[in-house]
C-alpha cells in the first residue's frame, strides 16, 4: 500500500495573525512559527497507522518554500518513508487550483494508492484542493473520513464520515483521493531515533519545470481583495436590581433590542 | 533566510542544527501535552511518575547520548541539555529523573564500563526497560564525598558491601544504581570504588523514601546495604578508581541541573509574564508598571546568560575539551537564576503565587534543589576558585 500524504504550513494556530498594512491581501509572515496544519497532522497519523497494518510507503508531498522542509522532516521523523517538495517561485500567490494542478501533477510522478489530504488548510479553511486533485487525477474522492478501512486485497476502501445525525460510509476503489476529519489520534511525537534517522531519509525536490508545468499556467483566477480583523467583541452589560427587576430588565431587552424573543 | 553558519562569520555559532530543533519542538509539545498536566497532583503525592518515565522511554528520552550500537539515539550533548530545560518547564521532578538516567548512570557506563556492562545494561538503560541511580551522598558525607563509610571488602567471588546511602533520586523507581563505598577510610580517594547493583542482589534495600520541599516526586530515598553482595564483574573500573569516576560523572550531571535550573527559571518567566500582561491593577495591566518590568527583565537576562554559559560548557565536552570549570559556571548562575526567578515569579503573582492554585509557588520550592544537589553553590565556587588559582 503506497500512501502518499499531502502536508500544508500554516501559522501556529496560537500566533496572533496581523494583516499586512499595504492592501490588506495578506498576512505578515515574518517571524510566524509554521505548523503543519493540523488535519494534515491526523492525515500523517492515518497514513502510518494504515502502513503499519498493510505495509508499503508512506510518501510525505509537501508544496511550499525553503520551510515547507520543517514540515517534511517532521514527517520523516515521524516515519514517514520518503518526501517530496515541490518549491518554485512561480508557485507564490497561486490559488488552491494552481495548487491543487502542481500537487496532481507531482503526485502521478509517485506511486500512490491511497493519496490523503487534512480535511482542510487551518487559517484559510477553504478545503478546495483534496477535492480538485481527485477531479485532476480523474480518482474518486471520500471526504472528512472519519474512518479508513482497506479491503484485504487492497482494491478498495470503505470511508466513513459524519453527517447530520448519523453516518455515511462510501466504498471506493483505490486508488483514490481522501481527506481527513480530525481525530482522537494525535500524531504521535517524533521519538530520538526517529530525529536521528530522518537525515538520511531522502527529500526529494521538484519545481515546475520538472513536473512540466509553467508558471504563467497557475496564475491565480480566484484573487483576494481583502482580508479584515473581526469585529471586536463588545463588553458586557450587567443588570443592576433585584432578580425580579433584572429578569424583567432582561427579557425586556432581548425582546426589544436583541430581538431574539 | 540566511542561517548564522551561512554567513561565515567567524566565532560561535547560536543556532541551534536540524535535528537539535526538531527535538526541542517535540520535546517542548510532549513535555506541554503530557508531563506539565500532571505535574501538580506527583508534586503533592510525592508518587514516582512512572506514566512520565515510561512516555519519556519510548520517546528516547533516557537515552539521548548513548551510541546507536548500544540502542540509543547517539545525539549530542547540548541535544541533552535541550531535553533536560524543556522537560524542567513542565515538571522539576520528572527533569531530574531523566537527567540522573542519563548523566550519572548512563554515562558513566558508557565511559568506564567493560564491553560487557554497556552491552548487557545500556541498551536497557536507553530503552527504559531499566531505570538507575546514583548514590554516593551518605548522612555524614556530603560535599566532603571521600568521609564516605560504606565499606567494601572482597569475599571469593564477590564484592560485600555495607553502609547506608541518602538522597538517592530515583531511587523508589530504580532497578539499577551506582554505588560508591570505599575499601578503608584511611585510603581517602584512593579507596573509593563505584559498583553496579541489581535492585535484587541480596542484601540490597530501598529505604525510608525523603518527603521534600520540591522535585517532591523524584523517588529521592534511601539505600540500605547490608552485607550486600556484588557480583566481582558489576565493579565498575578500577579499585579506587571510583572517586576519578565521581568527579567525572558529577561534572556532566552538573550540566544536566543546569539545563533544569534554565527550565524552571523559563518557566518562572512565562507564567509570570502572561500573568502580569493580563493582571490589571490601578487600571491597567501590571506589565506596564516598572517595577514589575525590572523583575521580568532581570529573569530574562539571566536566563539567557545561563543558557549561554550552558552551551559553552556543552559545546566544550563535545570539542572532547575540559568543561569542569564551565559546567560549575553554568551550574552556579543558573542555578541562583532559578532560585532567584522562583521568588520574583511569586512575587508578581502576589497573594495568588504564594497559593497552590498556581504552578509559581512549585517552581520556586523545586528551584532550591538545583542550589544543592550534585555539588551545591559552595562547592561550585570552590571549583571555580580551584581552576582561577591553579590554571592547569
Amino acid at each position: 500500500m503506497n500512501i502518499v500524504v499531502c502536508l500544508k504550513q500554516v501559522p501556529d494556530t496560537e500566533t496572533r495573525i496581523r494583516i499586512k498594512d499595504d492592501a490588506g491581501k495578506g498576512i505578515v509572515r515574518e517571524n510566524v512559527k509554521f505548523i503543519i496544519s493540523p488535519f494534515d497532522e491526523f492525515a500523517l497519523e492515518e497514513a502510518l497507522r494504515l502502513k503499519e497494518k498493510l505495509g508499503g510507503q508512506v510518501i510525505a508531498l509537501s508544496l511550499g518554500p525553503d520551510r515547507a522542509k520543517d514540515a517534511l522532516r517532521t514527517a520523516l521523523a515521524v516515519g514517514a518513508d520518503k518526501a517530496v517538495h515541490v518549491n518554485d517561485g512561480g508557485l507564490a500567490g497561486t490559488d488552491s487550483l494552481g495548487v491543487a494542478r502542481t500537487l496532481a501533477a507531482a503526485i502521478r510522478k509517485l506511486d500512490h494508492d491511497v493519496v490523503l489530504f487534512g480535511k482542510k488548510g487551518v487559517g484559510l479553511d477553504r478545503g478546495q484542493v483534496p477535492a480538485q486533485v481527485a477531479q485532476i487525477l480523474g480518482l474518486p474522492f471520500a471526504g472528512q473520513a472519519t474512518e479508513i478501512t482497506v479491503s484485504d486485497d487492497g482494491k478498495s476502501a470503505t470511508v466513513d464520515r459524519e453527517i447530520e445525525g448519523g453516518r455515511e460510509r462510501f466504498e471506493v476503489p483505490l486508488p483514490a483521493v481522501i481527506s481527513r476529519e480530525k481525530s482522537a489520534n494525535e500524531l504521535r511525537h517524533a521519538a530520538l531515533k526517529g530525529i536521528m534517522a530522518a537525515k538520511s531519509k531522502p527529500i526529494q525536490a521538484f519545481t515546475l519545470a520538472d513536473l512540466g508545468l509553467d508558471a504563467a499556467a497557475l496564475q491565480p483566477k480566484v484573487l483576494v481583495s481583502k482580508m479584515e480583523y473581526p469585529t471586536e467583541r463588545t463588553a458586557g452589560r450587567v443588570l443592576q436590581g433585584d432578580a425580579a427587576t433584572a429578569a424583567r430588565e432582561l427579557v425586556r431587552l432581548l425582546h426589544e433590542e436583541a430581538k431574539v424573543i | 533566510m540566511m542561517t548564522l553558519s551561512e554567513t561565515a562569520v567567524a566565532g560561535p555559532s547560536f543556532e541551534l542544527t536540524e535535528e537539535q530543533r526538531m527535538l526541542q519542538d517535540m520535546v517542548r509539545d510532549f513535555a506541554t501535552s503530557t508531563l506539565a498536566p500532571r505535574a501538580a497532583a506527583y508534586d503533592r503525592s510525592c508518587e514516582f511518575p512512572h506514566d512520565n518515565v515510561k512516555e519519556m522511554a519510548e520517546l528516547g528520552l533516557l537515552g539521548v547520548t548513548v551510541p546507536d550500537t548500544y540502542g540509543g539515539a547517539g545525539m549530542d550533548t547540548l541535544a541533552y541539555t535541550i531535553v533536560i530545560e524543556e522537560i524542567a518547564k513542565a515538571c522539576a521532578s520528572t527533569a531530574v529523573i531523566a537527567a540522573v538516567q542519563n548523566s550519572l548512570v548512563n554515562f558513566p557506563l558508557m565511559k568506564f564500563g567493560t564491553e560487557e556492562q554497556k552491552k548487557k545494561y545500556l541498551p536497557k538503560l536507553a530503552s527504559g526497560e531499566l531505570i538507575g541511580a546514583y548514590s554516593l551522598t551518605e548522612p555524614g558525607s556530603g560535599s566532603d564525598a571521600v568521609a564516605m563509610q560504606t565499606r567494601v571488602r572482597k569475599e571469593g567471588n564477590k564484592y560485600i558491601l555495607n553502609g547506608t546511602k541518602v538522597f538517592v533520586t530515583n531511587a523508589t523507581g530504580a532497578e539499577l544504581f551506582i554505588v560508591y563505598a570505599t575499601l578503608d577510610p584511611e585510603l581517602k580517594s584512593k579507596g573509593v570504588c563505584a559498583f553496579i547493583i541489581e535492585k535484587n542482589y541480596p542484601g540490597f534495600s530501598v529505604g525510608r523514601h525523603e518527603e521534600m520541599m520540591g522535585v517532591r516526586a523524584s523517588g529521592t530515598s534511601e539505600l540500605i546495604l547490608d552485607n550486600c553482595e556484588v557480583p566481582l564483574e558489576n565493579l565498575l573500573g578500577t579499585e579506587g578508581e571510583g572517586f576519578k569516576i565521581a568527579l567525572a560523572t558529577l561534572d556532566v550531571g552538573r550540566l544536566g541541573i543546569a539545563a533544569q535550573a534554565i527550565g524552571i527559571a523559563q518557566a518562572c518567566l512565562d507564567y509570570s509574564l502572561g500573568y502580569a500582561q493580563e493582571r490589571k491593577q490601578f487600571g491597567k495591566a501590571i506589565a506596564t508598571f516598572q517595577l514589575i518590568q525590572n523583575k521580568l527583565v532581570e529573569m530574562a537576562v539571566n536566563i539567557d546568560a545561563a543558557r549561554m554559559l550552558l552551551w559553552r560548557a556543552a559545546w566544550l565536552r563535545e570539542r572532547g575539551q575540559n568543561f569542569t570549570k564551565e559546567a560549575s559556571m553554568a551550574k552556579l548562575f543558573a542555578s541562583e537564576t532559578a532560585m532567584k526567578a522562583g521568588i520574583e515569579a511569586v512575587q508578581v503573582l502576589g497573594g495568588y503565587g504564594y497559593t497552590k492554585d498556581y504552578p509559581v509557588e512549585r517552581y520556586f520550592r523545586d528551584a532550591k534543589i538545583t542550589q544543592i544537589y550534585e555539588g551545591t553553590a559552595e562547592v561550585q565556587k570552590i571549583v571555580i576558585a580551584r581552576h582561577l588559582t591553579n590554571p592547569a
